[in-house]
C-alpha cells in the first residue's frame, strides 16, 4: 500500500504534463505567447454584441472579470445576462442563426480570433447550466467521459475523486459510482455537474443560475463549493437572487434594458460591495434594493 | 343543491370558493367509463381480425408442416413441395437488407437532424423523405428493376438476391429515417450542450450520448420496417425474384426466391395441395417474422436497460 503510493507520487512528480507546478513556472516567463495550463484566468471583454439572427440581444458590453474571483450577473429577465454569459466559452454560437461580435480575451488569447478553436476554448472555459443536464451514465462516467474525450493521460480513478470532492458531493455518492448519474437528487445532479466540469481542468467556471432550480439547502451547498472554487478558478455566475450575488461574489455586473425591444446593456459593473451600498445609476440602485424586476 | 345555497349565507353576500361549480361528478366518470369502453372495443376488433386470420392459416398450415417441407425444394407435386430455397432466400434478404438500410438510415438522420443547417434545399430533402415513405412499393421495384437489375446488372448479377435486398433496403430507407430522426429530436438539448461545454466535438456528443440515447426508438422503427421489407411480394415480382428454383443461393449474386414469392406462387396454383402448401409456408414466414422481431426487441431493452 504504502509503496504503491510512493510510486504514484514519483511518476507524478516525473511526469512535467501532470505536474500543474511546472506549467505555472511556466507561464510566468516573461511574455508567454499564449497561457498554458489550468491557471486561472481573468476575461477582458471589449464591445462585446451578441445576436440571435437579426436580433440583437446584447449591445456593446465591456467588463474585465478578475481571475480568481466570482463575478456576478444580475439583471431582470431576458436583458441578455445568459446571452453574454455564453459568450464567454463560444457556446452562444451553437444555437442556429446565433453570433458575437466584438473582443473577448481569456489571458491573452482573442477566443473570437480567426484560428481560435472553440472546442478547445470550451475546454478551458466550462460551464455550468441552469437545469442539472447530467449524462444518461453512471456517476463515474459523467465525470470521467470529459476529461477523457479531451485526452486526459493521468489516473482516471483520482482525477474523478479529486473533482467529486471540490463539487462538494463525494460522501454522497463515493459508495454508487458505477450506479446512474439520473438517479441523484436535483441538488445532487448539479454538484455533478459542476464535478463534471472540473474534471476537464478549466480555468474559467461559468455557471447559469446554478441554483435556480434547487431547494435552499441544496443552494447552500453549491454556494459553499463556489468560495472553494474560486480559489482555482475564475468564477462568472448569472443568477436571479440578489441575496446570492450579495453574498458570494466579489464583483456584480448590472444588465439591463431601458425601453422594450432595445438590446440588453451592461448598465454597470463594479466591486459587489460598492453595487448593493452605492451604484453610480438610478436603475441599479432601484434592481438591487429590489423595487423592480 | 341546498348545500351550495346554504354555502352562500356563510359569508356576507361573496359565494363560497366553488359555489359556483357543478357539485356532482358522476357525469364526467360516465363519460370517462365510456371513452374507456371504446377504446378496449377498438383494441380488441383489432386483435380479433389478426387472431382469426392466424388461426384459420394455421389450422390449414401446421399439419402440413415438417422438417422436409423445410429442407425440400418446390416440386410440381404439390405433396413434394419444400420451402428451403424460398427461405434461404428471405433470410439473405433480411441480412442484407439491415445491413445496407440500418447504416445509411441512421447516417441521414444524424446528418439531417444534428449537422444539417436549416436551409431552403435541406427542408425540401426532409419533406421528400416523409412523402417518399408513403410511394407505392410496386415503384421501388420498378426503380429497382431499371437501376440495380438492368444498370448495374454487371455488378449485382442482375435478378439477384443483391438486387432484390437493395430495392428493399430503398424502399424502408425513408420509414429509418424518420424513426431515427424522431428518436434524435426527442434528446434534450441540454445534452447536447452539456458535451459541448466540456470541450466534445460534435461527433463525440453524438458516439457517447446520443446514438446511445436514439437508438431504443430508431430499432422501434426499425423492426417495423424490416418486418414489411420481408413480407413484400410486389417488388420483388418485378426485380426478379423466381417462383420455381431448384438450388439453393450461395452468394449476394445468386437467383433466388423469397418466402412471400413462393406463397404467391403456390396460392396461384389449380391443385388443393399448393393451397395448403401456401398455408404452411405463411406459417414459417411468420414464424421468420416473430423470430426477427423478437432479436430485435431483445437488442433494443439491452440498450434501454443500459441507458
Amino acid at each position: 500500500m504504502d509503496s504503491e503510493k510512493t510510486r504514484k507520487e514519483r511518476t507524478l512528480s516525473e511526469d512535467p504534463e501532470r505536474r500543474p507546478e511546472v506549467k505555472r513556472l511556466q507561464s510566468r516567463q516573461p511574455s508567454p505567447p499564449v497561457a498554458t495550463g489550468s491557471e486561472a484566468q481573468g476575461i477582458t471583454i471589449e464591445g462585446l454584441s451578441a445576436f440571435y439572427g437579426s436580433f440583437k440581444a446584447v449591445t456593446d458590453a465591456s467588463m474585465n472579470i478578475q481571475a480568481n474571483k466570482v463575478t456576478a450577473l444580475i439583471g431582470p429577465s431576458g436583458c441578455g445576462k445568459s446571452t453574454f454569459l455564453r459568450c464567454l466559452n463560444r457556446m452562444h454560437e451553437v444555437i442556429p442563426g446565433a453570433r458575437a461580435e466584438g473582443c473577448v480575451r481569456l489571458g491573452d488569447q482573442d477566443i473570437y480570433a480567426k484560428g481560435s478553436d472553440p472546442v478547445k476554448i470550451r475546454q478551458r472555459v466550462g460551464m455550468v447550466f441552469q437545469k442539472p443536464n447530467p449524462f444518461s451514465k453512471s456517476i463515474y462516467e459523467n465525470v470521467a467521459w470529459g476529461a477523457r474525450i479531451n485526452g486526459y493521460r493521468g489516473n482516471m480513478d483520482e482525477l474523478v475523486e479529486r473533482s467529486l470532492r471540490q463539487a462538494a458531493i463525494w460522501d454522497e455518492v463515493k459508495d454508487r459510482l458505477k450506479e446512474s448519474g439520473m438517479g441523484l437528487s436535483g441538488g445532487q445532479q448539479q454538484r455533478l455537474c459542476i464535478a463534471r466540469t472540473l474534471a476537464v481542468e478549466p480555468e474559467v467556471i461559468l455557471m447559469d443560475e446554478p441554483a435556480s432550480a434547487l431547494d435552499p439547502v441544496s443552494t447552500q451547498k453549491i454556494e459553499d463549493t463556489m468560495e472553494e472554487l474560486k480559489k482555482r478558478y475564475t468564477v462568472v455566475i448569472v443568477t436571479h437572487n440578489m441575496q446570492q450575488a450579495a453574498r458570494i461574489s466579489d464583483y456584480t455586473g448590472f444588465f439591463y434594458i431601458e425601453h422594450m425591444g432595445d438590446p440588453g446593456r451592461l448598465w454597470e459593473f463594479d466591486a459587489t460591495d460598492k453595487i448593493f451600498s452605492n451604484p453610480e445609476r438610478k436603475e441599479t440602485e432601484d434592481y438591487v434594493t429590489g423595487r423592480f424586476g | 343543491m341546498t348545500q351550495s345555497s346554504t354555502r352562500r349565507t356563510q359569508t356576507e353576500g361573496r359565494p363560497e370558493p366553488g359555489a359556483d361549480f357543478r357539485t356532482s361528478t358522476s357525469v364526467r366518470y360516465g363519460l370517462d367509463r365510456l371513452f374507456t369502453g371504446l377504446v378496449f372495443i377498438a383494441t380488441i376488433i383489432g386483435l380479433i381480425v389478426l387472431a382469426v386470420l392466424l388461426v384459420d392459416v394455421a389450422i390449414d398450415g401446421i399439419p402440413r408442416l415438417s422438417w422436409d417441407f423445410i429442407t425440400s425444394f418446390p416440386s410440381s407435386f404439390p405433396d413434394n413441395a419444400g420451402i428451403y430455397p424460398a427461405l434461404l432466400g428471405s433470410l439473405w434478404l433480411l441480412a442484407l437488407t439491415t445491413l445496407i438500410s440500418v447504416p445509411l438510415g441512421i447516417g441521414a438522420a444524424i446528418y439531417l437532424e444534428e449537422y444539417a443547417p436549416d436551409s431552403r434545399i435541406n427542408r425540401l430533402i426532409e419533406i421528400n423523405i416523409s412523402n417518399l415513405a408513403g410511394v407505392p412499393s410496386i415503384i421501388y421495384g420498378l426503380l429497382g428493376l431499371g437501376i440495380f437489375v438492368n444498370f448495374l446488372g454487371p455488378i449485382t448479377g442482375g435478378r439477384s438476391i443483391i438486387s432484390g435486398a437493395l430495392t428493399l433496403a430503398l424502399l424502408i430507407l425513408p420509414v429509418i429515417i424518420i424513426a431515427a430522426r424522431e428518436a434524435l429530436r426527442a434528446i434534450p438539448n441540454a445534452v447536447r450542450e452539456g458535451g459541448m461545454a466540456l470541450g466534445a466535438t460534435r461527433w463525440e456528443v453524438i458516439r457517447s450520448h446520443l446514438l446511445p440515447m436514439a437508438l431504443p426508438g430508431a430499432l422501434t422503427g426499425t423492426i417495423l420496417a424490416l418486418s414489411r421489407a420481408i413480407g413484400e411480394t410486389a417488388p420483388l415480382i418485378v426485380v426478379g425474384a423466381a417462383t420455381f428454383i431448384t438450388f439453393a443461393p450461395e452468394g449476394p449474386r445468386d437467383a433466388y426466391s423469397a418466402l412471400p414469392i413462393q406463397i404467391f406462387s403456390w396460392v396461384s396454383q389449380p391443385q388443393a395441395g399448393f393451397a395448403v402448401a401456401a398455408a404452411a409456408g405463411i406459417v414459417v414466414l411468420m414464424a421468420v417474422l416473430v423470430l426477427a422481431n423478437s432479436f430485435a426487441i431483445w437488442l433494443r431493452n439491452k440498450y434501454q436497460r443500459r441507458g
